[in-house]
């Protein structure tokens, strides 16, 4: 977990360093800060079951096990990208490791998540399926009548609302008319449950159990995690417009990965020197991720015009 | 209209400016949308206004208007659509800010069945004034631009399926002072009217923008350049594209006539077609894909009305028949410009390479 901590922290650190000096990768929204929700539920799920994921989707692919180097090429546009140049930031995907998409189309990766864990159910898998959104995604009705599907048909889904405080630059207590989101888990009779979206541990205790009833065939859960993303909106967007300095300081005093760490340390688990050494090896990944992603080729303009239509598959009926 | 001085503004503001007047002017007029404001609830900390719109078009109104007239939404675009277009039965002349033209699909019922069709199936019996306002458009592989790099679901000009809906006015605005006046006009409009601004056109066009309110008319076109041997049918910012290029055809001996189409629906075919029975050439250059599209709607009511005046196939520039790419490279391809307008020309004429 640490590792996948680590890799998206210095993912998205080195990222805003490539924005801030000029490269052009396109509109992008940093996820640092909230890695516990994403590093926790994905540890409690198996390489073969499924997420669907938002606009603020780094983490999200990272802690699903797509590979650093070809999200890096996808921002930098290039044809050796998860999505050969196609997607960008907003539509990373990787179905071979079960990452079905970042989704920019505010609560609609709810609903995908929702129809794999159906597809899981018909075709007798066992797979479960991770829906992630935001609080804002919590307005979308098409993620109402998604639960309310999932409730009625007992799908294997869990659903993960990482209720960073803000959609843009709206507050939730302003948005949302419940004090608590994990309390509408109620209008679809499955369990709800809130917890520190900044504490790994607790944000995989919590998705293990949901994952578990989902995988028992008992249908989904609904699970909160209270998190904070340390930067804007996207890459230009000026926080101090609309929260306190002192509430973001707050917010990354809880920071996730210092606490995880601490929590190795204290129970012995991992020293020092071992969490330094996945430090730095992520650093090297990173590093040679940029390599990659500078050195791979442009796309060519017919490339424009491939991948429009699916093809026939070979051995299908025609 | 008393002469008074004309400033420069950009298209973000001139927009402002309109919505900004007409509010003082009409006390029913609201604003609601994601951020057209920001900081919601927040003024105790010191927080208003953090937002403004992806254009900024709707920044400062909070400070004037309060937050019972500029409504920050939820993420619910089915929902506040909704609550726009109730509103405009019942009294209200709501602006409602769809914050790009890609989330339409996310409230197309409030669109297409409900705002477009009342006035209609109630027999008259309800007026419906709401103004819908949306971002559109590419960065067109200009990478300083914002909402560039944004891929292929911020990306679009969905104008068409738009256009395509009886009852519905949409507008695409190309200028700092067409949009102040376009903007005018469809809040006093009677029945819901969309309005598209392009991204880049939002931050980065400037114009002469008289302080004053004035309006510019719904469903008429505009002569904004006069010649005697091609229309160029520009639609938004592809507009100045066509400008642009009218220009350089100038240099070869070419004397284009530039439309500005500025409303899609109700089309003023008469411009059109007066301008082609002068020229008696054709090119219309569209930023939205080519099937069913505005430019193909437009080539085909020219080819109906106008047919004995042409001298050559009409000819039509717009994006390809596939989803908007995200690299840069691409983008840019994918992307009507100049040189595939001269192209066309050139074909027209028989010359160039």
């Amino acid at each position: 977990m640490y590792e996948r901590l680590t890799l998206i922290r210095e993912f998205e650190e080195r990222l805003k360093w490539l924005v801030e000096t000029g490269v052009p990768v396109g509109a992008v929204h940093y996820y640092t800060g909230q890695e516990a929700c994403a590093v926790g539920v994905c540890a409690a799920l198996q390489p073969s079951d499924w997420i669907a994921s938002t606009h603020r989707g780094h983490g999200h692919c990272i802690a699903k096990g797509v590979e650093v180097h070809r999200m890096m090429a996808e921002l930098y546009g290039k044809t050796t990208g998860s999505n050969r140049a196609k997607g960008g930031s907003m539509h990373i995907t990787d179905v071979r490791v079960g990452m079905l998409g970042v989704n920019p189309i505010v609560g609609m990766g709810v609903t995908h998540a929702v129809g794999a864990a159906l597809s899981a159910k018909v075709r007798k898998t066992s797979q479960v399926a991770a829906a992630f959104f935001g609080e804002g995604g919590a307005s979308i009705g098409a993620v109402h009548e998604a639960m309310n599907l999932a409730a009625i048909w007992k799908l294997p889904v869990i659903f993960v609302c990482e209720n960073n405080g803000y959609a843009q630059a709206t507050p939730v207590e302003y948005a949302v008319s419940v004090p608590r989101i994990a309390d509408r888990a109620a209008a679809y009779s499955m369990p709800g449950v809130t917890v520190d979206g900044q504490d790994t541990v607790a944000v995989w205790e919590a998705a293990a159990i949901a994952v578990e009833r989902a995988r028992r065939g008992e249908g989904p859960s609904l699970i909160e995690c209270m998190t904070y993303r340390y930067y804007g909106h996207h890459q230009g967007d000026d926080t101090t417009r609309y929260r306190t300095r002192e509430e973001e300081q707050a917010a990354r005093d809880r920071d996730c990965i210092r606490r995880f760490r601490e929590q190795m340390l204290d129970q012995q688990l991992l020293t020092a020197a071992e969490l330094d050494a996945i430090e730095s090896a992520n650093n090297k990944k990173i590093d040679a991720a940029v390599a990659f992603a500078e050195s791979s080729p442009l796309p060519q303009p017919c490339d424009l015009f491939t991948d429009v239509y699916v093809p026939a598959r070979p051995g299908e009926p025609e | 209209m008393t002469a008074t001085a004309v400033r420069e503004l950009s298209f973000g503001q001139a927009i402002n400016e309109a919505i900004r007047q007409e509010m003082r002017r009409d006390a029913n007029i609201i604003v609601m949308g994601e951020d057209v404001a920001g900081a919601a609830g927040r003024a105790h900390l010191g927080f208003v206004d953090a937002w403004g719109g992806p254009l900024r078009a709707t920044r400062g109104l909070i400070t004037e208007f309060g937050p019972e007239r500029i409504l920050d939404t939820p993420i619910a675009e089915m929902g506040f659509l909704g609550a726009g277009v109730g509103a405009a039965m019942s009294g209200l002349r709501p602006i409602v800010e769809i914050m790009f033209v890609d989330l339409i699909g996310c409230c197309y019922d409030q669109i297409m069945n409900q705002a477009a069709k009342m006035h209609y199936m109630m027999g008259g019996q309800v007026d419906l004034p709401l103004v819908i306002r949306t971002a559109y458009g590419t960065r067109g592989g200009d990478k300083r631009t914002y909402g560039g790099g944004a891929g292929a679901q911020h990306s679009q000009t969905l104008y068409a399926v738009l256009a395509h809906i009886p009852g519905l006015k949409v507008v695409v605005p190309s200028t700092a002072y067409n949009a102040k006046g376009l903007t005018v006009s469809a809040i006093r409009d009677n029945g819901p009217v969309i309005i598209l601004e392009h991204k880049f056109l939002g931050l980065r066009a400037k114009g002469p923008v008289p302080e004053e309110l004035y309006t510019v008319p719904i469903g008429r076109a505009e002569i904004v350049r006069r010649g005697r041997d091609v229309t160029l049918c520009g639609i938004g910012r592809m507009t100045h594209i066509c400008s642009e290029v009218a220009e350089s055809l100038a240099a070869e001996g070419i004397n284009a006539e530039v439309v500005d189409v500025l409303t899609l629906s109700p089309l003023d075919e008469d411009t059109i077609l007066e301008s082609v029975s002068r020229t008696r050439r054709l090119v219309v250059v569209d930023e939205d894909t080519p099937v069913c599209s505005v430019a193909r709607d437009i080539a085909a009511r020219v080819a109906e009305k106008g047919f004995d005046n042409l001298d050559a196939p009409i000819k039509t520039v717009t994006a390809p028949d596939t989803p908007v790419p995200f690299s840069a490279v691409l983008e840019a391809h994918y992307t009507p410009g100049p040189a595939q307008v001269i192209a066309a020309v050139h074909e027209l004429f028989g010359t160039g390479a």
